[in-house]
């Protein structure tokens, strides 16, 4: 972990509310592991406070990139800043994915919307090739599948409203697969909780190990404040764990799901 | 240049401590701040047995400010001496733990405890959290229990007592007198001021405790006043708090009144802040020529 002034190299939109941002973070970026965040002070921001976290989409050198949406004051005031202005960032945080061992499981990743970009380096740090599923609303919701199929994964897209790829809910197109064949496989998903509960129930459904990467409100982001905390399973009852620290990826089977509202 | 300050018979290096609640347990800050730079360290409050806390959302940003309830979550007496402590006893500066309880016994039984461990800098009573049931502000805002709470704290140990006090009563100089003739070495002023707020598009409060305690730049202004007010009406040092940011804020809560200062949501944001302000202190006291911290202590000018 490491406080840093980091300057945007571009910020760019994507598809609809969507943008990129790549930034210089020379002592962030190489310590990246799949899975992790960072949490990102936006100065113009004044007097809303808090940092806003953001999963680490890529790392190339000195460089990291970042895909957000413009939804709410913070996104808002990001997205309008442009190449060489700073942000200061902490780095990288949290629990990411365990990458698969060479040999090992095959991995299913299966992703909501822009929680894509949470999967990419565990795609690419992954000796075994698998399958991303990626859905969304819409098909502006549907990100980076060219970057996931670069790296010579298969992608299955689905939309809720059927305008790109099969229509439905992702987690459909991941039902259907798994019938087709769970050994050897384990899942990855990063998305909505709705999404992450679904994955985690076809996971014990087909007794496969699934590593779930929850998206909770935050606060610090390093474990202090509690305010991003789920409730994790300890002995016969249920504890708060910090997404930021002990998460943000948890073993689906220790959810706590009956305590999250 | 003189920095140090004392508190009963303790002494900082720095007037610059951290806010209980905002710093954790120190450790997780470790990696990002220089501890030892500190006047203290506070710990999040701890009561004996471990606290599970309150559902989420636990937290909401508003305008300059942070409205949490966070219930109090932490380890116990037992879970943080074997989580923490070897850590907290290793720096070379001063551990305040903040304690809590449901009754005057368990506060005094918490106290109890911690003096028993050796090498606490300080015990910090919370008699103000604004988020629970039972214990904290119920404490704090009752004279008779504020005396009962810190006089069995005071008779279960030698340590220096600091009595974190409610900012939601009419007046805090009979709170802060009573702390004192109690046998408090010290107040906190302030705790967090009772808050809530509503998402407009769902009518559900942000918080899932429906209300919680409001902190950061937006409360300055009040604390200031009442550190300004207890301070005149004790002979015991505060520890001033509530929405420290930066060096001039610091040296404001000093000139009210304020022996020490503690940073507090803006480490939330910033961890570095309250280095920022030991460093920008002296700084200032250069530039206005004080050799002694001790000279702003107070120095407000009120008379015309």
């Amino acid at each position: 972990m490491v406080e840093q002034t980091v300057q945007i190299v571009s910020n760019e939109r994507d598809t609809d509310l969507y943008f990129r941002l790549v930034v210089r973070a020379p002592q962030i970026a190489p310590l990246v592991q799949a899975g992790q965040f960072a949490h990102v002070r936006i100065l113009p921001l004044r007097e809303a406070l808090l940092r806003r976290p953001f999963s680490i989409f890529q790392v190339s050198g000195s460089t990291l990139s970042i895909l957000y949406k413009a939804i709410g004051k913070g996104t808002e005031v990001l997205s309008r800043m442009r190449a060489g202005e700073e942000l200061s960032m902490i780095g990288p945080l949290g629990h990411g994915f365990s990458v698969p061992q060479p040999g090992g499981v095959t991995p299913l990743l299966v992703a909501g919307g822009y929680g894509m970009a949470a999967l990419y380096l565990l795609a690419q740090h992954s000796p075994q090739k698998g399958i991303v599923f990626v859905g969304g609303r819409r098909r502006v919701d549907i990100l980076c599948e060219e970057e996931f199929r670069a790296l010579g994964w298969e992608v299955r897209v689905t939309t809720e409203d059927g305008s790109q790829g099969e229509k439905g809910f992702v987690t459909q197109a991941l039902l259907t697969e798994l019938k087709r064949g769970a050994t050897g496989r384990k899942l990855f998903a990063c998305g909505p909780t709705a999404m992450l509960k679904a994955v985690g129930r076809l996971a014990a459904e087909f007794e496969l190990p699934a590593e779930l990467s929850l998206d909770e409100h935050m606060g610090c982001g390093i474990g202090v404040c509690l305010t991003c905390v789920v409730p994790i399973k300890a002995g016969e009852n249920w504890e708060y764990q910090r997404t930021c620290t002990e998460g943000p990826v948890f073993d689906s089977r220790r959810v706590a799901w009956e305590a999250i509202g | 240049m003189n920095l140090s300050v004392k508190i009963g018979t303790l002494t900082l290096q720095n007037p610059v401590t951290v806010a209980s609640g905002t710093f954790g347990y120190g450790v997780e800050y470790a990696q990002l701040v220089d501890l030892n730079q500190l006047g203290a360290v506070v710990v999040k409050g701890i009561r004996l047995e471990p606290v599970r806390g309150n559902p989420t959302p636990r937290t909401v940003e508003v305008t300059s400010g942070l409205i949490n309830a966070i219930g109090l979550q932490g380890p116990g007496v037992d879970g943080f001496i074997r989580k923490y402590w070897p850590f907290l006893k290793g720096l070379r500066v001063p551990t305040f733990i903040n304690i809590w309880g449901t009754t005057v016994e368990e506060y005094a039984e918490v106290a109890r405890r911690f003096d028993a461990l050796g090498g606490v800098g300080a015990l910090e009573l919370n008699v103000s959290c604004p988020n629970l049931k039972a214990g904290g502000a119920q404490f704090g805002t009752d004279l008779k229990l504020l005396s009962q709470v810190v006089g069995a704290c005071r008779r279960a140990t030698k340590l220096p007592l600091i009595t974190k006090l409610s900012p939601n009563v009419v007046s805090i100089v009979p709170y802060a007198k009573a702390a004192e003739a109690a046998g408090s070495d010290g107040l906190s002023i302030m705790n967090s001021f009772p808050a809530m707020a509503i998402d407009i598009e769902t009518r559900r409060p942000s918080l899932a405790n429906v209300t919680g305690g409001l902190t950061g730049p937006c409360i300055k202004p009040i604390a200031i006043k009442l550190v300004w007010e207890a301070a005149k009406a004790v002979n015991i040092p505060v520890i001033g708090m509530g929405g420290i940011q930066s060096t001039a804020d610091a040296v404001e809560f000093l000139m009210a009144g304020a022996t020490a200062v503690a940073v507090g949501t803006a480490s939330f944001y910033e961890p570095q802040t309250a280095l920022q302000v030991v460093a920008g202190l002296r700084e200032f006291m250069q530039q206005k020529g004080v050799q002694d911290v001790r000279d702003l202590i107070g120095s407000v000018q009120t008379d015309k």
